[in-house]
């Protein structure tokens, strides 16, 4: 039997009174392209930084390329790349330094390192601006050089977090476009969105997260159809009684 | 551990040090300016030479005191001369060789018996009684060597009442001796806690640094990479040193050029610096302690001053101008234990293994590596690095 990219059991994550995330289960295969959607605080971003280590669970377990999270991490890392929510980028680097930098933390060499930039600038419209300082770029191409940072050690699994928040529709369609043909090359991508359009649009399957709970999962059309909507914003209406941005 | 992950880090942080304005003026721009501000107002950039200090004993037993009385109001009376009077000769000698007079005139004690003798028979140098009077002289000064003996016997021509310099006298100056002067202007008494004064705005870098990172999700970030604890923190700390490095040459260019020329060797100079940078581990310690506390940015530019005041003010050469319990309260800082290592070696002359040197380098070793392992340990346990 084919291992999952990403198998999460039982997950509970609490923040002293607080729960986060909520008896989650989840399985996600190889080469999937999967969407956590759910209102902002509803525990998507919890999940993400469980999967990477970066916090403990408080109770359940989580592999990641079958690996153990809290057990090996370290492999988990070399495996994975994320793209927070934040727009985390050195302002004072130039953007090919940025990269630069990171390539250097997953001990890429040289000439793979400037390969990968190349093709990545080239995939996020951001060549020309490669030697400005990442300070002077718009929100948009902020957003766009997090992503790139996030893909430069080729990642088998990917942690998007919200990647096209703020950005506007024309980088997003181009950010949907890179995001399609990750799908192509077997990558596994994690997406998180409140953008219920780009969900429909990218995922083979999304996962409603509400309250941190898992309260619906399938691929986009079968959600619509079982639960007789028109598009998944009227399924989360009608799982949840609210719209999905009322709480952004 | 992986080199490239180590450069990478090391790298990215110095070049944020000159990228960033702020920083760049914290770190580098204002020990230059500091040191140029406080040698020119303090230092042998101050101005030129108003008056030349000359030291006179009188040892005259003539029959008429009077006389060498009046050749030193003579001597007082040229503006060119600070004339300063003492009892005995070897406390003469002692200001000479501490910089704070630049000759010593010892008036013979046939002066006076000698003089009469000349106005008795100015011209049968036959009856005249001769006298010396002597000169020591500060032998690192071209003003004391060149232009105070002149002026002297130009004087004491006129005293003498010679109309024509040619025509023997009496009583004629002599050099005794040039003496070895070691002059300590204010600014050198400065310089030494000028090299500690710089560093210790490291603390308020580091914990701008750290604390920056941690708000805009860098920190995050790098955790999400295989980058180990341990490979971060000594980039950190290998940047921060050299910036320290780079920080302490400044310093020592700025007061070389403002006129701080200690007589020591090259050795000691290496010293200078080692301590330096072991110092910064501390300042580096100091920033990660503040940047545990510190929520926000702001809050650790503000609070960061909490560690920087008192090593400012209790061990550097702000110190040394403080009451004696406040500079008791210095010895609990480490900044106190640099300043007077480089203090003992500058301008007391003492040796790499003198007991008052090896007692600053162990004080500083010791707490400086302390004060960094309990830095780190910290942040590390709140958050994760």
């Amino acid at each position: 039997m084919k291992t999952p990219a990403i198998s999460i059991e039982n997950l509970v994550k609490k923040f002293e009174d607080v729960t986060a995330v909520d008896g989650v289960n989840l399985q996600v295969e190889e080469g999937e392209l999967f969407g956590l959607i759910g209102p902002n605080g509803a525990g998507k971003t919890t999940i993400i930084n469980v999967l990477c280590g970066l916090i403990p669970p408080t109770s359940g377990s989580c592999r990641v390329g079958g690996f153990d999270v809290q057990k090996q991490k370290s492999k988990v890392k070399d495996i994975i790349g994320v793209c927070p929510q934040e727009t985390a980028i050195y302002p004072y680097l130039t953007g090919s330094e940025n990269v630069e930098l990171f390539g250097n933390l997953y001990i890429m060499n040289k000439q793979t390192l400037e390969t990968r930039r190349a093709m990545l600038f080239e995939k996020t419209g951001l060549t020309h601006d490669a030697k400005r300082r990442a300070e002077k770029y718009s929100g948009g191409m902020k957003r766009r050089l997090s992503l790139v940072l996030s893909l430069i050690n080729d990642p088998r699994i990917a942690f998007l977090d919200e990647p096209t928040v703020t950005m506007d529709p024309q980088s997003r369609h181009a950010v949907w476009e890179f995001i399609k043909e990750l799908k192509t090359q077997n990558k596994t991508i994690i997406l998180t969105t409140h953008y219920m359009e780009e969900a429909e649009e990218l995922c083979d399957r999304v996962g409603i997260i509400d309250h941190g709970k898992l309260i619906a999962l399938g691929s986009p059309n079968e959600l619509i159809s079982n639960n007789n909507a028109k598009n998944l914003e009227e399924v989360f209406i009608k799982l949840t009684g609210r719209r999905i941005r009322e709480e952004v | 551990m992986k080199l490239q992950r180590v450069i990478g880090l090391t790298k990215k942080e110095l070049i944020k040090t000159y990228r960033l304005p702020a920083v760049l003026f914290m770190i580098f721009l204002f020990p230059v300016v500091f040191v140029f501000a406080f040698g020119a107002a303090f230092g042998g950039a101050a101005g030129g030479q108003t008056a030349y200090l000359v030291g006179v004993v009188n040892m005259d037993q003539g029959l008429s005191p009077q006389t060498s009385q009046s050749f030193i109001d003579t001597l007082e009376s040229a503006e060119i001369l600070d004339i300063q009077t003492f009892t005995d000769n070897q406390t003469a000698q002692n200001e000479l060789s501490q910089g704070r007079i630049q000759a010593v005139m010892v008036i013979p004690t046939t002066f006076s018996q000698s003089y009469q003798s000349y106005q008795t028979a100015p011209n049968n140098p036959n009856q005249w009684t001769n006298a010396s009077v002597l000169l020591y002289l500060d032998k690192g000064s071209i003003f004391a060597t060149q232009a105070i003996p002149p002026i002297i016997k130009q004087i004491l021509s006129a005293f003498m009442d010679q109309t024509q310099q040619a025509i023997p006298s009496p009583v004629t100056v002599e050099t005794a001796s040039l003496v070895e002067v070691r002059q300590i202007s204010t600014f050198d008494f400065w310089a030494p806690g000028m090299f500690t004064f710089a560093s210790i705005f490291l603390i308020m870098m580091v914990a701008g640094s750290f604390t920056e990172d941690r708000e805009n999700g860098m920190m995050k970030r790098i955790r999400i990479t295989p980058t180990t604890p341990t490979e971060f923190m000594i980039s950190q700390v290998l940047s921060y040193t050299v910036t320290a490095l780079v920080q302490a040459i400044l310093v020592f260019v700025m007061v070389y050029i403002m006129g701080f020329r200690p007589d020591v060797g090259v050795h000691v100079y290496i010293f200078a610096f080692t301590l330096v940078l072991l110092f910064s581990l501390s300042n580096i310690g100091f920033g990660l302690i503040t940047a545990t506390i510190s929520k926000s940015s702001g809050a650790a530019t503000g609070l960061a001053f909490v560690f920087v005041l008192p090593q400012l003010f209790l061990g550097t050469f702000v110190g040394a101008s403080l009451s004696s319990a406040a500079q008791i309260a210095g010895k609990f800082v480490p900044s106190y234990y640099v300043t007077d290592a480089l203090t003992s070696l500058f301008l007391r002359g003492a040796g790499l293994t003198s007991p008052i040197v090896l007692l600053d380098l162990a004080a500083v070793s010791i707490s400086c590596v302390a004060i960094l392992a309990v830095g780190i340990v910290l942040y590390a346990k709140y958050y994760k690095i």
